[in-house]
């Protein structure tokens, strides 16, 4: 079990990723942010619970679905914004966008828009820490859809095979895209593939941030010593579409509200209550004080520009 | 000067490399014990150890997307893809990923990436294994493609590559592996990017790539005794094309023909013609050719009607000298 100070950590982080993605989709509704997004609203606990165990100097790498994950990281809120606005002093000069957004100060490799892009250059991070004699573990994030792309099957079998320090963390919400999970393969649990890479494998609910939390430390502490992958399967809930805007017409309006009905937020904050550690009073602040950072970052995105004419023909090539 | 073969030069290359910086390593299917499937890596294991020569299962996405996550923290890997065709199994990481990494990063990452790879016909290795594809990668911004035809550039080039901080699309050619050539004792480099004169001359220009500079060297001998005197360049980089010697060329000669091996339609020498009317038709006192394969798949059984040769060389640079 974890210490008070890193439980509340792990509530702010998950309030924030929620609060960010609700104003952002609010801010995309209005037509400031260009391009598409992808909220993870309803899956905070699998980015935290999982993030909460590794350190600034660990690589992610992340997906199109990937707010999450950045922000559990340590992301700075406001260049984080700056870069989904697409403006300059965003971490990638505004080049990336939501849906590449990549930090490396925190170690974030960027989050791919191919659907299991990342899993293959996951290997080489991981590779480059055993090559130079580090520690250094990286979690790679896919979503259950990337689990029938050939990447993963080559991946998983060679970073078992080489015993690579890394951990394949899949944030299964049961929707590839607009198709759910039972129509595009046959298996429950996607860790059960871990075996036939003979790495170890486990599913975990992953609307329990302190479940998440405890097999992603098991896991991240057997790459780091050097025992190789874990297959870390995290069972969550999508609450909105796969796109903002998306009518979801393909789900039933009573699978959404079921979906809805997981909510691991309210679930952490109601453990937090019940164990004395929170109370309203301590949740209201908490959420000022997360109020306030957003719009300083809103405001600091804003009022950042959009990068010059020459800025295009840059970084092509070094 | 020594006389050494191009694969040799390959795996001279890599071991210098190897031994001059520690993160330099090399990866790839049979690359260690077998030392390569044409033998370019041979002796790597032996010198360097398995933690520097690493042989993969055969997963061409795994050995691309290892190679660019650890060149991102700074290691040089050396990825070897066994032929050419099989880039389009790993298509995603070398355009989507690969090329588009460090633009679409705002700059924040540095991919010092090497993926190495023959290309061409002339083994009856079929349809599948003897593509010329340059020309697709050429047209991906953020990839270098470099393409040797002598053991003397070979191994200039492959250690400069080695060096770049750019990814680069290495392509050898598997019928150039057994050519023999001089190389200096000495260490040397070659820049990315620049052309080579192999022949002056001052009827025509012929641009050439990869083996086919050899066919048009033949072809400019054949021509002398006719008393035409051909320009043979050797581009040596796809891209970035070296336009400058190229015009330079063309300003003397006023006449060109581009000369690859790859199928001629939308092709190279499609990028070089137009490139050389939209900045100097003026100069030109004929129509640029091209010569190249046809538009077919490579055959197994019917290689020699299909690979172009030096007499295709030589009655392009005929037409246009009647012109």
């Amino acid at each position: 079990m974890t210490n008070k100070e890193k439980l509340l950590e792990m509530l702010y982080l998950m309030v924030k990723i929620r609060r960010v993605e609700e104003r952002l989709l609010d801010i995309f509704a209005q037509g400031k942010i260009p391009g598409f997004i992808h909220v993870s609203i309803g899956q905070e606990a699998v980015a935290v619970g999982v993030c909460s165990c590794l350190e600034p100097t660990d690589f992610i790498l992340t997906t199109h679905r990937g707010h999450g994950q950045a922000i559990a990281k340590g992301i700075d809120l406001k260049r984080f914004m700056a870069e989904i606005y697409g403006r300059i002093d965003g971490y990638c000069k505004g080049k990336s966008g939501s849906m590449h957004i990549a930090c490396k100060e925190m170690g974030i490799l960027g989050s791919n828009g191919i659907v299991g892009g990342g899993i293959p250059i996951s290997l080489g991070t991981s590779f480059a820490s055993m090559f130079k004699g580090e520690d250094k573990v990286t979690v790679c994030f896919f979503g259950d859809g990337a689990v029938n792309e050939g990447t993963f099957h080559e991946s998983l079998n060679l970073a078992s095979l080489w015993n690579l320090p890394v951990v394949f963390c899949c944030e299964n919400n049961g929707w590839a895209q607009f198709t759910p999970q039972k129509v595009y393969m046959k298996l429950e649990n996607i860790s059960t593939r871990a075996e036939s890479y003979g790495m170890a494998g486990v599913t975990v609910d992953g609307d329990d941030v302190l479940k998440v939390y405890e097999e992603a430390e098991k896991a991240i502490m057997r790459a780091r010593k050097g025992q190789g992958p874990t297959l870390l399967e995290c069972k969550t809930h999508r609450w909105f579409g796969h796109f903002a805007g998306d009518a979801q017409k393909y789900r039933s309006p009573k699978e959404i509200q079921e979906a809805r009905g997981f909510d691991p937020i309210g679930k952490f904050q109601k453990f937090l209550m019940e164990s004395k550690y929170i109370n309203t009073e301590y949740v209201n602040t908490l959420e000022a004080k997360i109020k306030s950072e957003i719009e300083e970052a809103v405001a600091f995105a804003e009022n950042s520009p959009i990068g010059e004419m020459e800025e295009l023909f840059n970084d092509v090539y070094v | 000067m020594k006389e050494t073969r191009y694969v040799k030069a390959i795996a001279e290359a890599l071991s210098e490399e190897m031994a001059r910086d520690e993160n330099v390593f090399v990866i790839g299917e049979d690359v260690g014990g077998p030392g390569g499937a044409f033998g370019a890596t041979k002796g790597l294991l032996e010198k360097f150890g398995e933690r520097r020569v690493k042989d993969t299962p055969i997963s061409e996405s795994a050995i691309v997307g290892l190679a660019i996550g650890a060149a991102a923290q700074g290691l040089r890997p050396v990825a070897e893809i066994m032929f050419m065709d099989f880039l389009t199994v790993c298509m995603d990481q070398i355009v989507n990923q690969m090329a588009k990494m460090r633009y679409m990063f705002g700059g924040i990452y540095k991919l010092p990436l090497v993926l190495r790879t023959p290309c061409g016909g002339g083994l009856n290795a079929g349809p599948q294994h003897s593509q010329c594809l340059e020309s697709w990668f050429a047209h991906v911004p953020g990839l270098k493609v470099v393409m040797p035809a002598t053991p003397y550039d070979v191994k200039g080039l492959l250690k400069t590559s080695i060096r770049d901080d750019n990814p680069i699309l290495f392509i050898e050619n598997k019928t150039l592996y057994a050519l023999k050539g001089e190389i200096p004792e000495e260490e040397y480099l070659i820049p990315i990017g620049k052309a080579d004169v192999k022949r002056a001359g001052k009827d025509v220009t012929v641009v050439a790539t990869s083996r086919m500079v050899h066919q048009a060297l033949e072809a400019a001998k054949t021509l002398s005794n006719e008393g035409i005197d051909v320009e043979v360049i050797d581009l040596r980089t796809i891209n970035p094309l070296d336009k400058e010697t190229i015009f330079k060329s063309v300003e003397k000669t006023s006449k060109l023909v581009i000369v690859h091996e790859a199928v001629k339609t939308f092709g190279i020498g499609a990028e070089i013609a137009a490139m050389v009317c939209e900045e100097m038709i003026d100069c030109l006192d004929a129509p640029i050719l091209r010569v190249g394969a046809p538009f077919v798949p490579v055959p197994f059984n019917l290689e020699k009607f299909y690979l172009p040769n030096s007499e295709d060389v030589a009655k392009a640079v005929k037409k246009v000298m009647e012109y």
